[in-house]
């Protein structure tokens, strides 16, 4: 006898319906924030005010709705923390993603000027090498931010030469080259503190960096690593709002699993009972 | 004007979208002109992109407004046309100088890095005390880390047979496998339904307005 299968379709409808849901009639379901998404969030409120610190935007649309709602986040954290940030990216949609963000929060933070309080450096070809050419002389490498604008005449980058002028390192990573560079180059061999946000996908493959050696320092996982920092600083966003309908996914699919382990076995036995 | 294109822009993700999703119910038209068009425009997009912000401003710029200083970039951007000869048939055998002085430096480089911070550092952090922690939960976790580093690499011993205390170690080491491959399983599911949150947070914010963006 044949075993009894469902129309994987049904299962794409259960998710869309059950994803949809939620977005729309919001549970406000508890967000539960973890030592890792602490770890982070300590590091940039342990960093003394007016420190410079560098943000990695090193992922493109693809990976938008996990790894944009914690870069919002980051730099909504630091602009309150009144640290300078420098912007790089090893992808080239980085930067686009970075001024996204940018133009988005312009209107929250009035007072942070480009060029003083931020700057965005924008992307440079090369991963490792990059990385490893910025530690020896940064200028040397991005002779001009995003705009063109050079470096010498953009305020903040005055007394950046190196990874000893910069307080933390954050990579927003999707892939390679992303946070295994940052941590080889910038954490293990000039030893700058690195953390960074990485998607669920990668987060498995990242999470032995999380140590005792302390080569990540903290790591937000994927869309509720995100939730989790938003809740932090006390700023709901879209990672906020998409944890209802991503518990009620996992919620359909183990419930599938069950679903499916049942059939299995039951069709099991009755092929037993038929031989 | 500017607000035209906006919206016009939101109604084409869209449409987009829904024919990119079409494929979930069966192949169809739609969803192959949505692909088609996403991979030509990727394409075009990264030739253009690799000119202006890679090209321009690391060679030809430099190499128009002081040459003397910059000649030495001409040496990358030879390798680079021999990397191209891989399109001629007859002097395909010149891209082979370019990729092995590529495969060769990158090999030399990331070599280093690698035994540093993938097998020092980490074996380095395995090597602890695991019953030295400030509750039990931690203690519990520093145990399971050793247990779970050593009777994993033995399962990868394969020059001993796996029987005796040998072979219980290894299976050991399957069972630690099997929880990090679901582990794994349960992160790359969140990923994507993530995607899924994203494209319906665009199509019920943006597009419909039902919910906040």
């Amino acid at each position: 006898m044949a075993a009894k299968t469902l129309d994987r379709r049904w299962i794409f409808l259960f998710l869309f319906i059950g994803v949809a849901l939620p977005l729309i009639f919001v549970i406000g379901l508890p967000i539960e924030t973890t030592e890792n998404v602490r770890a982070v969030y300590q590091m940039v409120e342990d960093t003394p005010a007016g420190s410079t610190v560098l943000i990695s935007f090193d992922y493109d649309p693809a990976s938008k709705p996990e790894l944009h709602p914690m870069g919002r986040a980051l730099l909504q954290h630091c602009f309150e923390k009144d640290l300078k940030v420098v912007i790089t990216a090893l992808w080239p949609m980085g930067v686009m993603m970075a001024n996204d963000i940018l133009d988005d929060l312009q209107p929250s933070y009035p007072n942070k000027v480009y060029g003083q309080d931020y700057v965005n450096m924008g992307f440079k070809a090369g991963g490792m090498v990059t990385i490893q050419a910025m530690g020896k002389h940064f200028k040397g490498i991005y002779t001009t931010d995003s705009n063109g604008t050079p470096v010498e005449n953009i305020p903040m980058m005055k007394h950046i030469d190196n990874f000893e002028n910069i307080a933390f390192v954050i990579s927003l990573s999707a892939g390679a080259p992303g946070v295994k560079e940052w941590v080889q180059v910038a954490g293990d061999t000039y030893g700058r503190q690195v953390s960074s946000g990485v998607t669920g996908v990668s987060v498995s493959s990242v999470m032995p960096y999380v140590n005792e050696q302390k080569q990540l320092t903290g790591l937000l996982a994927g869309l509720k690593g995100a939730a989790e920092y938003e809740y932090l600083i006390g700023h709901p966003g879209t990672a906020t709002s998409g944890m209802d309908a991503q518990s009620l996914a996992h919620l359909i699919i183990i419930i599938f699993i069950i679903i499916g382990n049942i059939t299995y076995w039951r069709n099991k036995k009755k092929q037993k009972k038929e031989v | 004007m500017t607000h035209f294109f906006n919206v016009f822009g939101i109604w084409l993700g869209a449409a987009f979208t829904f024919a990119i999703f079409s494929f979930l119910y069966k192949d169809n038209p739609f969803y192959k002109v949505a692909e088609q068009i996403f991979v030509g425009l990727s394409a075009g997009y990264w030739f253009i992109y690799t000119i202006f912000n890679i090209l321009i401003p690391n060679l030809f710029l430099p190499l128009s407004t002081d040459f003397a200083a910059n000649w030495i970039k001409l040496i990358p951007a030879f390798l680079g046309v021999l990397m191209l000869m891989r399109l001629v048939p007859n002097a395909e055998w010149m891209s082979r100088y370019p990729i092995a002085l590529l495969i060769g430096t990158t090999s030399g480089l990331a070599f280093l890095r690698y035994l540093k911070s993938d097998v020092i550092n980490q074996i380095t952090a395995t090597m602890i005390n695991p019953f030295v922690g400030n509750n039990w939960v931690t203690v519990v976790g520093q145990i399971l880390l050793v247990v779970g580093t050593i009777t994993g690499v033995i399962y990868f011993y394969f020059s001993k047979k796996h029987e005796g205390a040998f072979g219980v170690s290894a299976k050991i080491g399957i069972y630690f496998l099997m929880v990090s491959f679901g582990a794994a399983f349960g992160y790359t599911a969140m990923a994507r339904v993530s995607l899924l949150i994203g494209r319906l947070q665009f199509l019920l914010g943006d597009w419909l307005g039902i919910i906040s963006p």
